[in-house]
């Protein structure tokens, strides 16, 4: 039997019309080559919002550091001593509840702007924007506007190249060194740090932490910047779940301005069959993520509107109507609802949602604030003490009370007992402890009882702790007192 | 590495440590460049899901590709500085209880000019000293309130520090003699040897002493056998016997309770106290610390008085 038959059926071998040809293979990187962005220097009014933002949040982070209430430092947080000094406030360790509140405002109220209007915490308040703003500043004023850095930086070395670099960066250097000073400053009064700079008496920590903060605000604004936004920032990324159709967004008006092409100016574009977009690149040289907003939107897009400015100014330049870019949102640039609308759309579930749980955060810190007691008081019982027996056949245990003062005058308090019949303190009960401003004492107390009001187990007592110089600050502690 | 019963622990621990970084250091290689025909790029992945869902390729910039080495790299030399490897010591040999002892020791050092100056002045001067009693008083409240408690009252069966009576003695040098060496305490059962009638007489007989309401019928039966087997320790008279910690009975103190049932029950199954001896675990300094402020908790005057 043949080869090229197989159970009697002839096959017939047809060879292949011709080999494919060999497909020429490269190597492709998988990770992104960094390219340097240069935005390009804007005016209008969206960046006279973001000017002013800058100048608002770092007048308060440079400043208010050197202010002072009651003879210290207005915002502080001594760490070392676990103190922490917030306007006419001196907070505990016990009180960190404020903390997680502030925290949950704070993120709560980015959640009702960012569904309102998108991410205009990113475009002009977040730290990242706001420095790499600062930092751009500084090298326009030095290697100039965006042509002659890419110039500059195309060119060889040379004296004058490396004059101008060295300038920018002493420059950004002398700048974030200050950056870390200040925020060191909010932890180690920054008045005595100021008296330490002649000598450079930092303590170890302090000089870390200076040189760290220092260190990330010359990285991340001279050098990271967008790549933060990018890469590093977890908000950019999960602002998308905040967003709906009503959301401000930044956004090209396609219908308006495409099929895109310059023209010559007196013709009838129209005519052309243009739209209203000359294609400038304007908005993509001035982008400081480096997108192209024309390309719809995109997750890179830090909501600056340096395109809008930067497009206004061209469209007043070529006299057609303003806001060929603008903020929208998806259904207004769908033709869901007139533009001017927009606020009607504002009270949605989410935003009603998240206004709601931020209220109502809001109003319980507040009133928890305001009714706070100037007073902590921790009771500490022996541990592993059983009861013991006092020589008047009494039962006894003994407690030790922690009492700190979170007020800033110093206070005489007294302590009182309860809970089981006749228990009392041994000793002097109108004994007075002295704690003075913002301090901490231990009181050693000892609580007797008979023996019939405490048998077999555990009962409940309390203690209670007021300031016999100002009766409103009290605080009743419960505990635990063990019987026969 | 005493817990490991045989050296191959060491041998494993060393290959999947090496294995598992030159597989991260492969795959990170491997994953960096992809090879694709000519003009096509990486910009999805190949993934696809029904037919037309594919997943897009968003690379990580390259400097965070670097990151990655420089974690590896972070620990290839943190493995050659220390014990990582099990099989190797580190070239800096470093032991967590080489770094204890070298911190105890910068510390010991820098408190040991303090403790001198204590250690030259008798335990009586340390008393006073508010400097040496806060010092004290921390060393009290780390090492002695499991016991005696935080205010120094004692409880049943550890006692008072505070009324100046004391089982061994209280003067400085018995102190330090007290928490140096620790002391035993041991009282015999006679449960078995009285009866249980004859121990409530010697009961009896003990809170007449103390100054308790007591049954005269049964104090008077019970003082025989009160002055022949237990003078032997609290002595004829009941006023016990500092050299060997035998209580005074015929004062108000009481380790364990002064009640007729509790003293029956002394009495019937005897008693047995420990004090562990600190002087090996402290050092002098800090006993001598100790005493004084034990001994200034019974000789308050002065400011330390008022204090209190």
């Amino acid at each position: 039997m043949s080869k090229n038959e197989f159970k009697g059926i002839p096959i017939k071998v047809v060879p292949p019309a011709s080999e494919p040809a060999e497909v020429e293979m490269e190597q492709v990187a998988l990770y992104e080559t960094h390219k340097k962005i240069y935005p390009r220097w804007v005016t209008g009014r969206f960046n006279n919002w973001r000017i002013f933002f800058v100048i608002a949040t770092q007048l308060f982070f440079y400043g208010v550091a050197w202010l002072q209430w009651n003879d210290r430092q207005m915002l502080l947080f001594d760490l070392v001593n676990r103190k922490f000094f917030v306007f006419g406030f001196v907070f505990l360790p016990q009180d960190f509840i404020y903390l997680t509140s502030l925290l949950l405002i704070s993120a709560l109220g980015l959640f009702v702007w960012t569904s309102v209007g998108g991410r205009l915490w990113c475009g002009y308040a977040c730290p990242q924007t706001v420095y790499t703003e600062i930092f751009l500043w500084m090298e326009k004023w030095i290697e100039g506007d965006r042509p002659a850095r890419i110039k500059l930086d195309k060119a060889p070395m040379s004296a004058h190249k490396f004059r101008l670099k060295a300038t920018k960066h002493l420059l950004w250097i002398l700048f974030s060194i200050w950056t870390g000073f200040t925020f060191v400053g909010y932890f180690t009064p920054i008045r005595d740090l100021l008296a330490a700079v002649p000598t450079l008496s930092f303590g170890p920590w302090e000089t870390f932490w200076v040189l760290f903060y220092g260190f990330a605000t010359y990285g991340n604004a001279g050098w990271m910047r967008e790549q933060v936004c990018k890469y590093m920032c977890p908000y950019a990324r999960f602002q998308s779940a905040m967003f709906d159709a009503d959301t401000l967004i930044i956004s090209y008006d396609a219908e308006r301005g495409d099929p895109r092409g310059s023209r010559r100016s007196g013709t009838d574009h129209k005519a052309e069959g243009l739209g209203d977009c000359i294609d400038c690149t304007i908005c993509v040289q001035v982008c400081p993520v480096g997108i192209d907003i024309r390309d719809g939107l995109q997750y890179e897009c830090i909501g600056c509107a340096a395109c809008i400015d930067a497009c206004d100014g061209v469209m007043d330049k070529v006299g057609y109507p303003r806001g060929l870019i603008r903020y929208t949102t998806e259904k207004a640039l769908s033709h869901g609802y007139p533009e001017k609308d927009f606020v009607k759309h504002i009270a949605r579930p989410r935003v009603i949602g998240y206004g709601l749980i931020l209220l109502t955060v809001t109003s319980i810190m507040a009133a928890s604030l305001y009714m706070r007691v100037p007073l902590k008081v921790n009771v500490m019982r022996d541990r592993n003490a059983l009861v013991r027996e006092t020589d008047e056949g009494l039962l006894e245990n003994s407690y030790r009370l922690n009492i700190q003062n979170a007020d800033e005058k110093q206070h005489r308090y007294v302590i009182r007992v309860g809970g089981l019949p006749d228990v009392k303190i041994e000793g002097d009960t109108r004994r007075e402890i002295v704690v003075g401003p913002a301090e901490a004492e231990v009181a050693s107390v000892r609580v007797q009882v008979e023996p019939q009001h405490a048998t077999r187990g555990s009962k409940k007592i309390w203690f209670e702790v007021q300031a016999v110089d100002a009766p409103s600050i009290s605080v009743k502690e419960k505990a635990a007192f063990i019987g026969r | 590495m005493e817990d490991f019963s045989s050296g191959f622990w060491g041998i494993y621990i060393a290959a999947i440590v090496v294995i598992s970084l030159a597989g991260l250091l492969y795959l990170l290689r491997s994953q960096s460049v992809v090879k694709l025909p000519k003009g096509q790029k990486a910009d999805v992945t190949g993934h696809k899901w029904d037919d037309d869902l594919e997943e897009y390729n968003n690379p990580l910039p390259r400097w965070w590709m670097w990151l990655f080495y420089l974690t590896i790299f972070f620990a290839i030399g943190y493995l050659v500085l220390y014990p990582g490897l099990v099989v190797w010591k580190g070239s800096n040999n470093w032991t967590a209880a080489g770094q204890f002892k070298q911190e105890r020791d910068k510390k010991d050092a820098e408190i040991k000019p303090l403790y001198d100056k204590f250690m030259q002045q008798d335990v009586v001067a340390v008393s006073k000293s508010t400097e040496a009693r806060e010092i004290g008083q921390r060393l009290f409240m780390t090492y002695c309130i499991q016991c005696h408690g935080s205010d120094a009252h004692g409880a049943k069966g550890f006692p008072n520090l505070t009324d100046d009576d004391w089982l061994y003695g209280g003067s400085p040098e018995k102190i330090v003699e007290t928490i140096s060496n620790g002391r035993g305490g041991q009282m015999p059962a006679f449960g078995a040897q009285f009866g249980e009638e004859g121990v409530k007489d010697v009961a009896n007989h003990v809170l007449k002493i103390a100054g308790k309401k007591f049954d005269a019928e049964r104090a008077t039966r019970g003082e025989a056998n009160f002055k022949t087997v237990c003078a032997a320790c609290h002595g004829p008279d009941g006023k016990g016997n500092q050299a060997i910690g035998a209580p005074n009975l015929t004062d108000k103190t009481w380790l364990y309770g002064g009640s007729e049932t509790t003293i029956i029950e002394t009495i019937t199954n005897g008693r047995k106290n420990y004090m562990p001896a600190w002087k090996e675990f402290l050092g002098d300094a800090k006993v001598h610390l100790l005493a004084g402020y034990v001994y200034g908790l019974s000789h308050q005057e002065g400011e330390a008085a008022k204090a209190k």
